[in-house]
């Protein structure tokens, strides 16, 4: 590998998607040409003022941003250290930050001249928005799921079907958010003309992995705002999960070139260390091709996609965006893993002090954020992106607790 | 000039088409792969793409998916295809060429795998999801070793772009018949034909269809508009019942199948 760029940019990706090495198109000749189209589109729509006042009406009006910053004050009493602060995502309709991306990637649909919207979903969140973005303007929606994802996540599965999608299980592999992924693309190998495919994170081919941290940064922007109202200041430390990316790359972005804050992404540490057990590529993995871009991922001696285990659906991931791996490879962000069981923990914790039940996916960020909180004084602040509720989680952790739901 | 170059100057100078068929490397296992691949270049294939099974192949139908994972779950391994390979390849008369993700190649190490494929015999390699603006590096390494790097044309490919493509590909140019992804079919798209006689004008460098084609009837209808056919899924679902009682039929009934094709072919 070649040796780390000592800076670390915010104006990246350049024309070919690059992010540093990372990112570019992994992907089959027959995607390219919608590629180049969805990238020309999207620049025209950044620079369209009306496009941005359409969004950002929707995210005030229908969304309900900006969403609060949430000082804990019980859960930071607890923890006896630094000042917790939650980014409350999960108080956006739907119920995480997924919806953040879907509305703007399905304005993108109708610029486009598309009828009809994919989408892959782990935890379902991601299917959830994007269904609800395509009922708003009357989009048809197809969203893929692994068959082990709809097991986990059966109450999203309901309100997509409720909100006018259909959910088409996929049986291959894993039967997880990697899985769904490769069916939604096989999808649009063949609708490609006519279909366009709202990618749920910041992974995938170029321009994906930056549409969708550009939809996502209003995350950070709100936070830096908020910080500056509530504390005056801005935090020492910023800390997200990472699944594939979206929920940490938005919060992280409008932070990267201001160096005073460090910047925490927090990988899904499932049962321990050995392969398969976790979901932590930025941690344990190496750099490869996975979903049409050069990141890090799991992969075994011959370039074949470990299995890899979490609890938390949306976290459930082999791959990770490449802007990740180029945020590790400049040293700008920290990553670093949770187990399931820590997550647990931290889930049960922020239930009893605050009255939040996190998502299983925020649960992982939540812990790490208490563990730092408590090494660090009183006058710091440690923002976590609480990336989505858990109400979707509450029969999985009946089940994992071995306890009857009511 | 590479052995896939001397292979179409000499089927032009005939006037002869190359079928080329498709097969997955290790499934159920790498001797049966090597005898499906004697036995079709012994009945007339004028060359063999192996593919190698991949966990995630965007591009492929639940055909070839499903051989993938049947030969993956047999723990085949990169080492003993590529062994594989170097076994058959002096036995035959026609090129091989692979077919495999760039996710595996990258990791086995571009210069590696090239060099692999030269000493074990292999003529060159199809890498479905590496487009063009990401193949210079692969480009000049299969050059250096005289490999030729089969580029993909597709019908959503815009006609500058094609051109481009054109230029960087070499061997053949490997036109998709379909926006899609593999599998039998039984109708190709109607402006199929039209689309392969513009391609064929525009570069020197012969074109072979693939994607979709199964019947001898597709095989009539392009042969005369193309330098080759590439048939996948319809030989791939073939083998997906072989046990070890039924091998020499099932080895029987895919040269057979291959060989209504290559009737068709004349
Ligand atoms: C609430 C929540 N947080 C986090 C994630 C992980 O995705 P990402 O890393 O893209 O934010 C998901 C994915 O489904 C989610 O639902």
């Amino acid at each position: 590998m070649p040796t780390p760029p000592d800076s670390c940019s915010a104006n990246v990706p350049d024309a070919a998607g690059r992010f540093g090495q990372f990112g570019g198109r992994y992907v089959p000749e027959t995607l390219i040409h919608a590629l180049d189209l969805l990238a020309v589109e999207y620049d025209a729509a950044r620079q369209d003022a009306s496009f941005q006042a359409e969004l950002d009406e929707l995210l005030k009006n229908y969304v309900g941003r900006a969403s609060p910053l949430y000082f804990a004050k019980r859960l930071t009493e607890h923890c006896g250290g630094a000042q917790i602060w939650l980014k409350r995502e999960d108080l956006n309709h739907t119920g995480a930050h997924k919806i953040n991306n879907t509305l703007g990637q399905a304005l993108l649909t109708l610029r486009m001249g598309k009828q009809r919207v994919i989408a892959e979903t782990g935890a379902g969140q991601h299917g959830v928005a994007t269904a609800t973005a395509c009922a708003h303007f009357g989009l048809d929606c197809i969203v893929y799921m692994g068959e082990e994802d709809i097991r986990r996540q059966a109450p999203n599965v309901f309100s997509m079907k409720l909100l006018g999608a259909e959910v088409r299980p996929v049986s291959s592999g894993s039967r997880t958010l990697r899985d769904a992924i490769n069916e939604a693309m096989r999808d649009w190998m063949s609708s490609v003309e006519s279909t366009h495919y709202i990618l749920g994170s910041v992974v995938g081919p170029h321009p994906f992995p930056r549409i969708v941290r550009d939809f996502q940064s209003v995350i950070g922007r709100e936070t830096i705002t908020q910080c500056r109202e509530q504390f005056e200041g801005l935090p020492e430390v910023v800390v997200a999960c990472v699944g594939g990316g979206s929920n940490a790359a938005g919060m992280f972005y409008p932070f990267i070139e201001l160096d005073g804050v460090s910047l925490v992404g927090v990988e899904a540490g499932g049962r321990g260390n050995q392969p398969g057990d976790h979901a932590s590529p930025l941690t344990y993995g190496s750099p490869g091709v996975l979903h049409g871009s050069f990141s890090y991922v799991m992969q075994d001696e011959d370039g074949q996609t470990c299995d890899v285990h979490s609890m938390s659906a949306g976290l459930d991931y082999p791959g990770v965006g490449p802007e990740h791996s180029y945020w590790k490879a400049t040293g700008r962000v920290d990553y670093t893993t949770c187990t399931d069981n820590d997550a647990m923990h931290a889930f049960d914790t922020l239930a009893r002090l605050e009255g939040i039940l996190p998502a299983l996916e925020s649960s992982h960020a939540i812990a790490q954020a208490m563990e730092i909180a408590r090494n660090r004084s009183s006058s710091e602040q440690v923002v976590v992106c609480l990336s989505g509720r858990g109400d979707k989680d509450a029969s999985e952790i009946a089940r994992l607790k071995g306890e009857s739901l009511g | 000039m590479s052995v896939i170059d001397q292979l179409f100057v000499k089927l032009r100078n005939e006037n002869r088409k190359a079928l080329m068929p498709f097969i997955t490397a290790g499934d159920p296992d790498l001797e049966f792969t090597a005898e499906v691949i004697q036995e079709l270049v012994a009945r007339g294939a004028s060359m063999c793409e192996v593919g190698i099974p991949y966990s995630d192949p965007i591009a492929d139908g639940p055909v070839i998916q499903a051989s993938y994972t049947r030969a993956l779950g047999r723990g085949i391994k990169l080492a003993d295809l590529l062994e594989s390979l170097g076994n058959v390849s002096p036995q035959i008369s026609a090129p091989l060429v692979t077919m495999g993700s760039y996710a595996i190649i990258y990791r086995h190490g571009i210069e590696k795998y090239a060099d692999a494929l030269s000493e074990r015999g292999v003529a060159g390699m199809i890498v479905p999801d590496l487009p063009l603006e990401e193949s210079p590096q692969l480009a000049k390494v299969c050059a250096a070793r005289d490999l030729s790097l089969i580029q993909l044309v597709t019908p959503t490919t815009p006609p500058d772009r094609t051109l481009k493509i054109a230029e960087t590909s070499s061997g053949f140019l490997y036109y998709v018949s379909v926006a899609g992804i593999t599998g039998e079919r039984t109708e190709l798209p109607p402006e199929l034909v039209e689309r392969v006689s513009w391609l064929r004008e525009q570069t020197p460098l012969p074109v072979c269809i693939g994607f979709g084609i199964s019947q001898p009837e597709h095989v009539k209808l392009l042969a005369p508009v193309a330098d080759g056919l590439i048939v996948g899924s319809a030989i791939v679902r073939r083998m997906a019942n072989v046990t070890p009682k039924n091998r020499s039929t099932t080895l029987q009934e895919i040269g057979d199948y291959v060989e209504t094709l290559l009737s068709a072919l004349e």
